[in-house]
């Protein structure tokens, strides 16, 4: 029997600095042990605990993905003391994992349709996992277009650059990303997720979105949405909460009788919507 | 599984009986409040008494508890990898446990372990080496509601043997196979003993005359309740002081949190409440649970609304009363659900 409260120990391989304001940092993850890391089966959209001896544990979404190989990718915004810990840390340097935690986007059950993606600002993490998932060769063909619409304030705060860049030239999805305001150097979209999304408008049928950003980002972008016709049950959102076991037990994550951290964080609209907005 | 009578000058043997090679436990009269600890003698335990004031959940969940520990040196080969605690090196016996307090430690069994990943091997392993014989309530507070929760003064839930004192002896009654082993030599009950705990049984049951109706809450949907305007009247008189998750035997909300001194590193784990603001707080300042009425209808919904509705109507309450009688505000749990209930 596993004691799930036990990180698995990991070092950090590479730390890469993100964003023009370096509050965020990546991390590539490398397991310790080769049974850890096989143990470790996560699909997009899950999270897990990340495990700083002394300072604590943080729930960060899960930015890569398994067909990526067995190192783990989070990005990382530095808030506390433990995300200010980590950014302080350097690779070689030993910490823990606790996970995969929580349930995953229902991309097995989107299978054959339409995916549209919309990300605002870092909750775009679990997206990019999701991405490349969708791109991968082994999965491409089980669905049919892919839409990414991503924004962030500058172009200096966008993450993964390189990665959308070659999304976009591959013809595999399209890729719309966005900045708020005109910048020096920036050739590509300007103007907030949901106007962007407005101008995209994405078709309901036969579809999916998965939607991720600040709250005010979700306010303006859901009602794009219901003007394009999408229902409830179509669009799927990741909430997050403060947590402390990830295993629906401490008792604050939770909303209504739905844990975040057990239940979620994938929840659809209509979900939601029976629920208290205690997120 | 088996009814045995145990005389009360046959006690003492039958403690020793239980420590031979258990830690044993009981009610004891401290500095005029009854609470938990190690015994040898029955002369040491209670036996008239209403109810410990803390519920004994410590012995599964601690108030605090060491985890796991590390070397808290980063370089070093075994530096900052966590290794978990060793488990309970010595059985357990609870004797003279409320059956309100069993059954909330079988209601918290499937909280604490529902699969393979939520499966808390620091509160699975005290469990499964403790052995819980309850004594039955003849004399029941005013402020006990067992009987409208699901529970009795009397109730097996949760026991390996229940004690029932009948006068001069106690008639005992196994439910487990580790129970019916400790009755194993008692002499045999007579049916003049069986009828009169049935009879006590009765009387301690007509004595509970308050309690709660459910039927409405199940009834409705988590929004109705959560709407209803009910809070803003409960949520004036609380203070958030939190006494009432403290002696709550199924309150089970917690932190972890990591400490180092030097070399030595441990992560341990608190109770915490859902009456504090820091408690849902995010990094950001963000607070889901901001304000006072957001906390105390936390406490409430949870116990008859979110838990019955994802463990199969089992009420996270097993009507103690101890919330009852220790809120520095007199909030009674019994008069909200009843509002809940309108």
């Amino acid at each position: 029997m596993r004691n799930t409260y036990i990180p698995y120990p990991v070092s950090i391989k590479e730390v890469r600095v993100e964003t023009e304001d370096k509050q965020l940092k990546s991390f590539w993850l490398q397991f310790l042990k080769n049974e850890d890391a096989q143990a470790f089966n996560y699909k997009p959209g899950q999270f897990a605990e990340l495990s700083i001896s002394g300072y604590g544990e943080i729930p960060i979404g899960i930015a890569s993905s398994p067909t990526e190989g067995r190192d783990l990718l989070f990005t990382v915004n530095k808030v506390g003391s433990v995300s200010s810990r980590l950014h302080n840390m350097k690779a070689g340097d030993i910490m823990g994992v606790r996970g995969p935690l929580g349930n995953c986007y229902p991309l097995k059950e989107a299978q054959g349709k339409n995916i549209v993606i919309v990300a605002g600002g870092f909750a775009v993490t679990t997206l990019r996992s999701t991405m490349n998932w969708l791109l991968h060769p082994d999965h491409r063909g089980d669905y049919g277009e892919i839409t990414f619409i991503y924004g962030a304030r500058t172009p200096g705060m966008l993450l993964y650059t390189e990665e959308w860049t070659a999304w976009q030239q591959s013809g595999q999805a399209k890729v719309c990303v966005t900045v708020d305001r005109e910048a020096p150097g920036w050739s590509g979209l300007v103007g907030f997720v949901p106007t962007v999304t407005g101008d995209v408008a994405p078709k309901p049928d036969n579809a999916i979105a998965l939607i991720c950003g600040p709250p005010i980002m979700i306010k303006f972008t859901q009602p794009v949405f219901d003007k394009l016709g999408w229902q409830s049950d179509q669009i799927i959102m990741s909430l997050e909460n403060r947590m402390k076991c990830g295993i629906g037990i401490c008792g604050r994550c939770n909303v209504g009788p739905e844990y975040v951290c057990k239940d979620g964080p994938v929840f659809t609209k209509t979900q939601l919507t029976s629920l208290p907005q205690e997120y | 599984m088996s009814h045995k009578i145990l005389a009360k000058d046959k006690l003492d043997a039958f403690l020793q009986g239980l420590c031979r090679d258990q830690d044993l436990f009981a009610p004891v009269m401290k500095d005029g409040k009854v609470g938990w600890a190690p015994v040898t003698t029955a002369a040491e335990a209670l036996w008239e008494f209403s109810n410990s004031e803390l519920s004994p959940k410590d012995f599964f969940f601690p108030q605090t508890e060491c985890m796991m520990r590390f070397k808290n040196v980063q370089g070093d080969p075994q530096g900052m990898i966590m290794q978990a605690e060793p488990a309970l090196n010595k059985p357990r016996v609870l004797l003279n446990i409320r059956p309100c307090d069993a059954k909330a430690f079988q209601v918290l069994d499937m909280i604490f372990v529902q699969d393979e990943m939520t499966n808390d091997l620091y509160w699975r392993d005290k469990r499964e080496k403790t052995t819980l014989i309850g004594l039955a309530c003849n004399d029941p507070c005013p402020t006990c509601f067992c009987t409208t929760v699901g529970s009795n003064p009397h109730g097996t839930t949760g026991l390996d043997v229940l004690l029932t004192d009948i006068g001069d002896k106690l008639v005992a009654e196994s439910f487990t196979a580790k129970g019916e082993a400790l009755l194993k030599e008692l002499p045999e009950v007579t049916r003049q003993d069986l009828f009169q705990a049935g009879e006590l049984k009765k009387a301690a049951e007509a004595k509970i005359t308050s309690g709660v109706a459910v039927d409405k809450i199940n009834a409705a949907t988590v929004m109705e309740l959560y709407d209803a305007p009910l809070w803003d009247r409960v949520m004036e008189s609380c203070l958030n002081c939190g006494t009432c998750t403290f002696c709550c035997p199924t309150c089970h909300c917690f932190d972890i949190q990591d400490e180092t001194q030097g070399e030595a590193g441990r992560r341990v784990r608190n109770w915490d409440y859902c009456m504090s603001w820091l408690f849902t707080m995010h990094g950001t300042g963000h607070n889901p649970r901001g304000t006072k009425k957001d906390r105390v209808r936390q406490r409430f919904m949870h116990k008859f609304k979110y838990i019955p509705v994802k463990r199969g109507g089992e009420i996270g309450c097993v009507g103690c009363g101890r919330c009852v009688q220790l809120c520095p505000v007199n909030i009674d749990v019994r008069k909200v659900v009843n509002d809940m209930n309108a």
